[in-house]
């Protein structure tokens, strides 16, 4: 795939027509003007930096994650084909979770093969034959998109566990408020401010039956924690506590906060910790952060958690390739986004293929997350491709191979100036009463020339999203 | 407001508190050290050091870790050491990481201020002693201190975490009043009578209401001479100085007051009793029934407070399940040693 896509310029090099009033702000803005604002950025975040970097001295810097000032813009009838593909694709992979966990029909009837999903690492059997409030298991969710050379968007991924990095969605944007408020008077941009309103609607809409007025709480692992900054922030914002696994305990299938006022029932839980941690007495035994007794609690009906336990079934990449296949099960519709093409090495055809063609192929781990674990064929030596030819034949169910998409790029400061870079997008979808994805999201950069990966622990930094609503 | 939350501000404003009054406490065992041979008979062996140390009950754990005691070695364990867990540095470190784990509770302007307090003294080390100046260095301990205070007061909204946040400037500071009071009254080598008796004992005791920046206040309330019994009185007795005994359990009971709300708790009887036992008392009675056991009595009522505090807002009240406690914070043992001054 040579073919190349840029968000802003066409293939004249013309600035396309949702870009072209930051095109005309740029051209019409001089030099030192825009060196200042991105200063201004830079120090405005340092000082906000010094709140993500909320981890302690000893154990040095926290890296800032570099913020870029060229947004990128979605036209509004590109965000509203996006929008629709979101909503369809996590009301099916809800219904997914639910049957996986219920009565399998989807299994059943062979569309994806059983063995696969019951004897999946992320599958809870403890999660068996109980509904989920509302039938909501994902109220939160993180779908990972591209748009490729050919200008196609394509799902990457889908992240249903505890999806991070909404917070510097808030961020980005409150930072270009600032820098540039013009081009938001000139432009119908959809604001994003009221994700953590809506986030705490879809809470309490999940809190258990027959609960009014219920009481939600944020679980966070502790301030060791490399998101909490994120934590604490909605927390802020919604106005709910933030609480760590040893603040509450459970008597009678009860959740309580212990507060100065004496035990507190909590109905809700927002968890930003892993299925693994959240009751000992349930997952791994010698976990410190969760909450004996939580998952009884749980299953009793008389708490809530979001997401809850055992999303990861759904987000795996070895049931990636059949999300096009739930949605037709499902919705008895066609899938409007995409799936990039993905090779299954458990099969034995998809197997051969890809191991004949490792130097064009991206390959994945199946429970790989944040960039590691994958090679990247063109970008990788000869001995670095034999190496992973050998741990791929050692355990072939254990990966997916994917073509090397030429993701698409945006215009970017680098130190000569403004420079294309690869750039993906993340966009946040909320499952509640009705489902809805916030308009925009948080779109990642390669900085590096060339790099794919975007992930912030490989050097990849932020920019703002507009969606634009006229 | 969940348990953890009220404890850890508690402990932020405590050991703030806490580090003003230890750089108070060095400010004014500096002063005292300053007197001559002549009427210092314990200067050789840093006796006014020594009382210090003896005021807090470390004595000897600084000889231990020293293994002696002089200025330098008070200095260190006082004002930088990490390893004593009630130093200024370790104070501040304390207040700042208790304040990073509830910034959702806080002002960012408060985190902000307990930051850059937390980066100026670690950047402090023995020889920036040397460099600055102690005194420099102490003023700016108390300029942190006062900075904290400020922002608190005005950005800090006034629901349960500011309540308890004084309830920790309260408790700390009334032991101190009492602290302070026992490193000068406990000097017991001063001669019987004389001149020389008048001038240690004006030099001591003006010492400590400067390092309390009481000086003023004393000179308004009593237009005499400055004697140890007025001394004790203005830190004991008078709710005009905003460091006295008096104003700081006056203030716990009324912070306690609001807490409680309409609830009858324990913990607000023993705070009402106290501030009544210090707003009714008369301190020529005091000293004659023995200033010492009077002391020592209040010293422990403060202990029993501090407790129940933390009895009735910081412990979770669940009798089916023990959890232990997540954090002990490091408090220096309230023991008084208020000697009888009389020459040993």
């Amino acid at each position: 795939m040579t073919q190349r896509f840029d968000e802003m310029h066409d293939d004249a090099g013309a600035p396309r027509p949702h870009y072209r009033v930051f095109d005309e702000w740029l051209r019409n803005t001089s030099g030192p003007v825009i060196q200042n604002k991105r200063h201004e950025a830079e120090i405005a975040f340092h000082r906000v930096g010094i709140t993500f970097s909320v981890y302690g001295e000893e154990s040095g810097n926290e890296r800032l994650i570099p913020f870029d000032m060229v947004p990128r813009i979605v036209p509004a009838a590109e965000w509203r084909m996006l929008e629709a593909g979101l909503r369809q694709r996590v009301h099916a992979l809800n219904l997914f979770l639910g049957d996986v966990y219920g009565e399998q029909r989807i299994l059943h009837d062979g569309r994806v093969p059983a063995d696969l999903v019951l004897n999946n690492a992320e599958f809870r059997r403890e999660m068996c034959d109980l509904r989920a409030p509302g039938g909501v298991y994902s109220h939160i969710s993180g779908i990972d998109l591209v748009r490729a050379g050919d200008g196609e968007y394509y799902v990457l991924e889908d992240n249903l566990r505890v999806p991070s990095g909404v917070s510097y969605m808030l961020e980005n944007r409150r930072m270009m408020a600032r820098l540039i408020p013009e081009l938001f008077a000139r432009q119908q941009i959809a604001p994003v401010e009221r994700y953590p309103d809506a986030l705490l609607s879809t809470l309490r809409e999940a809190a258990p039956e027959g609960i009014d007025d219920p009481v939600v709480a944020v679980l966070t692992p502790g301030s060791a924690n490399s998101a909490y900054f994120e934590h604490a922030f909605l927390a802020q914002q919604m106005g709910v506590e933030l609480v760590e696994g040893a603040d509450l305990f459970v008597r009678d299938d009860t959740v309580y906060a212990r507060t100065t006022r004496g035990p507190q029932r909590v109905h809700v839980i927002y968890r930003r910790i892993n299925d693994d941690y959240l009751d000992p007495t349930v997952f791994r035994s010698e976990s410190m952060l969760g909450v004996p007794g939580l998952f009884g609690a749980y299953r009793a009906g008389r708490v809530t958690l979001a997401n809850a336990p055992g999303t990861g079934v759904g987000d795996d990449k070895s049931v990636y390739p059949y999300v096009p296949e739930m949605i037709r099960f499902y919705l008895s519709e066609e899938p409007i986004l995409h799936n990039v093409p993905t090779w299954q090495l458990r099969k034995e055809d998809d197997l051969r293929y890809v191991l004949d063609h490792l130097p064009e192929l991206v390959v994945k781990e199946v429970h790989g997350a944040g960039g590691y674990g994958m090679l990247v064929g063109p970008a990788s030596t000869k001995a670095e491709i034999e190496e992973f030819r050998l741990r791929i034949l050692a355990n072939p169910s254990n990966y997916i191979a994917q073509p090397t998409l030429s993701l698409s790029t945006c215009p970017t400061f680098v130190d000569s100036g403004l420079a294309p870079r690869h750039i993906d997008l993340r966009p946040y979808v909320l499952s509640g009463k009705r489902i809805q994805a916030m308009p925009g999201g948080l779109t990642r950069v390669a900085l590096r020339e060339g790099s794919l990966v975007v992930n912030s622990s490989q050097g990849g930094g932020t920019k703002d999203t507009w969606v634009l609503e006229s | 407001m969940l348990c953890r939350t009220a404890d850890d501000l508690y402990w932020v404003s405590r050991h703030m508190e806490r580090a003003e009054n230890t750089a108070r406490l060095i400010d004014v065992t500096t002063r005292i050290a300053m007197l001559p041979e002549r009427l210092d008979r314990g200067k050789a062996e840093a006796a006014p050091w020594r009382r210090a140390l003896d005021a807090l009950g470390a004595v000897e754990t600084c000889q231990k870790r020293y293994g002696g005691i002089d200025a330098d070695s008070v200095l260190d364990h006082l004002l930088l050491s990490p390893d004593n867990p009630s130093s200024i540095y370790s104070c501040l470190r304390a207040a700042r990481e208790a304040a990073r784990a509830q910034r959702v509770a806080i002002t960012s302007e408060m985190y902000e201020d307990l930051n850059t307090s937390w980066l100026e003294m670690r950047g402090l080390g023995a020889a920036s002693i040397g460099r600055e100046g102690l005194s420099n260095i102490l003023e700016r301990v108390k300029s942190r201190s006062a900075s904290f205070r400020g922002v608190t007061i005005g950005t800090l909204g006034r629901g349960e975490g500011y309540h308890f946040m004084q309830l920790g400037v309260f408790i700390e500071r009334a032991e101190w009043a009492i602290r302070l009071l026992d490193v000068v009254g406990s000097d017991g080598d001063l001669p019987e009578t004389g001149e020389a008796r008048d001038t240690i004992e004006y030099f001591q005791w003006s010492a400590l209401l400067q390092s309390l920046s009481a000086f003023e206040t004393y000179r308004r309330l009593h237009r005499q001479s400055v004697t140890p019994a007025g001394v004790a009185e203005v830190m004991l007795l008078h709710d005009a100085n905003p460091r006295s005994l008096q104003t700081c359990t006056h203030s716990l009971h009324q912070v306690l007051s609001t807490l409680a709300g309409d609830k009858t708790l324990e913990v607000l009887r023993q705070a009402g009793a106290l501030s009544a036992h210090t707003r009714y008392a008369r301190i020529d009675e005091i000293i004659a029934d023995g200033l010492e056991p009077w002391l020592q009595n209040a010293m422990e009522r403060l202990d029993r407070l501090g407790n129940a505090i933390h009895r009735q807002f910081m412990t979770a009240a669940d009798a089916t399940e023990t959890r232990p406690q997540i954090k002990a914070p490091s408090r220096p043992p309230s023991q008084l040693q208020f000697q009888a001054q009389t020459p040993a």
